[in-house]
């Protein structure tokens, strides 16, 4: 019985370590729509995945990172801007994946569960699956972290520093895509990126510094996952919805807050 | 090492379009000149060593070097088969007018951008502190000015204090730093560079936007890094007086290097003389007699202004 809520909370909590972090950092970088576009790309794996019979997570995972790979590569095309890139890859692999997982999809799985995720269907393999991505990502998160503040603060700085970008945002992409890939299931392919971005853009108001704003965004973010999931429990709501609306409460209140505190 | 990575969403446009040339104000000169040959910092002068000695060229392998490196803006080639070394110890000054690729020459040499042919290379290891014209901040990321001066390396809080009371900034220790102007953004710009200790200082404009008496007492700053961080220093200035007081060796570009040496060789040469002028060649020439005179003018004790 309790076991219902307690596996579903720690995969939130423990997600909102992640996407704290890789929250603000989209956000400083105006990268607001990548985490979107990845998770997209993770549908369009899932359905390339159900051709060859994968459960939904490689597939996803598939998806992401050929998606992130892609991106990086196209970035350095210089004849388009990269939203523009990101425009174009986001949507056609949402449309083929929309397409695939239609025409695919065995009678377990169902379009609706991955557009909008299922919370509470967190298994134990994935709680473990989650702390693997956890101690590796926090890992290279620490020790990158200068660089990364260095390089999201100005990048000729950074580069002239003997900072290699490339690599870092190479890093960066495949961590996000296996965040994404993730918590796919969990919150769906529609509200992944919103955990990652509510968040930090409450956080960012009455931050001075970047860690204040990342451990503010994890504490918004980890209390929009319990909230949510009491108000679902306590009203039947789908749990992944229920985890977004509170998270914009809370930035609603946080930014009232911010404006108050300007004004005394 | 080869560098020749693209950069990401880099905001610096080559703009030079500044129309006072500080070198045609020539009035301040002389208290300039006199106080950049009182370096505050250094409380032991090596006296046996004269001040613009070449003091590389004895066999020391260069920090950085640029060889036969030619890069084109569309069809213009901003650089033009552009060779020039940065020894250990050394202060390098490029002078030129605007839009002669002063800039580029920087950036090119950090692999910041690729040259089209020609050669970059530097040292394997070689820390290079870099203080850019117009530096294009993020104003999204929240940090202050302080923890700034810390995301690289380790320095210690006091380190940090002084190098910014050094650059007179202390006071903003706690400020953001997406308030800062631009002439505080510079001095914690420098700052920064002072603490991390590198091997070779990068300085584009290093005065921009700074006033006069700030102006006097950077360059002064700068020319005691030298000997304080035991560092070369390779800038491109528009103050050409200071620039020949202070620099062990001078490039004159124009999208070419014109002409490049000790100050004394340069400022004779007829293509410099060509670019800047016969009278402010001329009275370069005569701040040239007051620095052979330095030694003079120091044991008198000049206005040794502190900061």
């Amino acid at each position: 019985m309790t076991e219902l809520w307690v596996l579903p909370l720690l995969a939130g909590c423990g997600l909102m370590l992640l996407a704290a972090p890789l929250g603000s950092l989209l956000v400083w970088q105006r990268m607001a729509f990548f985490a979107d576009a990845l998770a997209h790309a993770s549908l369009l794996g899932v359905g390339i995945g159900l051709l060859f019979f994968w459960a939904p997570l490689p597939g996803a995972l598939f998806g992401t990172l050929l998606f992130a790979l892609l991106l990086w590569r196209a970035e350095q095309v210089r004849s388009l801007a990269a939203d523009t890139w990101l425009g174009v890859l986001s949507h056609g692999s949402l449309a083929l994946g929309l397409l695939l997982v239609y025409g695919y999809a065995p009678p377990g799985i169902n379009l609706s569960a991955l557009l909008i995720g299922d919370v509470l269907g967190v298994t134990h393999f994935d709680l473990w699956a989650l702390l693997v991505v956890l101690v590796l990502g926090l890992t290279w998160l620490v020790w990158r972290w200068k660089a990364l503040m260095l390089s999201v603060l100005s990048p000729d700085l950074a580069q002239a520093e003997g900072i290699n970008l490339n690599a870092l945002r190479g890093q960066f992409m495949v961590l996000l895509a296996a965040v994404v890939a993730l918590a796919i299931q969990w919150v769906g392919v529609l509200l992944i990126s919103s955990l990652m971005l509510i968040p930090a853009a409450a956080a960012r108001g009455w931050s001075r510094e970047p860690e204040q704003m990342v451990f503010s965004a994890a504490v918004i973010g980890m209390l929009s996952v319990g909230l949510g999931i009491a108000a679902s429990w306590h009203w039947d709501w789908p749990t992944g919805p229920a985890i977004v609306v509170v998270a914009l409460g809370l930035f609603a209140i946080s930014l009232a807050v911010a404006r108050l505190q300007k004004r005394l | 090492m080869n560098e020749s990575r693209r950069i990401v969403a880099s905001g610096l446009a080559e703009r030079e379009g500044r129309c006072v040339a500080p070198w045609m104000v020539s009035s301040r000169l002389v208290s300039l000149q006199n106080s950049l040959h009182h370096p505050t910092m250094n409380a032991d002068p090596r006296p046996e060593q004269p001040p613009t000695d070449p003091s590389a060229e004895d066999g020391a392998a260069p920090l950085a070097r640029l060889a036969e490196v030619t890069l084109n803006k569309g069809q213009r080639a901003v650089l033009d088969r552009i060779s020039l070394q940065i020894m250990p110890r050394q202060i390098v000054t490029i002078v030129g007018p605007n839009g002669a690729g002063k800039s580029t020459l920087l950036r090119a040499l950090l692999g910041l951008e690729s040259p089209d042919s020609g050669q970059v290379w530097r040292q394997p290891g070689l820390t290079i502190g870099y203080m850019p014209q117009r530096l294009p901040l993020n104003q999204l990321f929240p940090v202050s000015v302080g923890r700034f001066m810390r995301l690289q390396g380790k320095p210690a809080r006091a380190a940090v204090e002084d190098a910014l009371a050094m650059t007179g900034v202390v006071h903003l220790t706690d400020r953001p730093l997406a308030g800062l102007s631009g002439g505080e953004l510079q001095r914690v710009l420098l700052a920064r560079a002072i603490v991390q200790k590198p091997d070779l200082l990068v300085l584009d404009e290093p005065v921009q936007g700074v006033d006069f008496m700030g102006e006097a007492a950077l360059y002064r700053l700068i020319h005691s890094l030298k000997e304080t961080l035991d560092c070369s220093v390779l800038m491109v200035s528009h103050d050409l007086h200071v620039v020949m007081a202070a620099t062990d060796q001078v490039i004159c570009l124009n999208h070419h290097v014109c002409c490049q040496g000790a100050p004394e060789t340069v400022e004779s040469h007829p293509e410099f003389v060509q670019i800047f002028g016969q009278r402010d060649a001329a009275t370069l020439g005569v701040y040239h007699h007051h620095h052979t005179h330095h030694h003079d003018l120091s044991e008198q004790g000049g206005p040794a202004v502190r900061d």
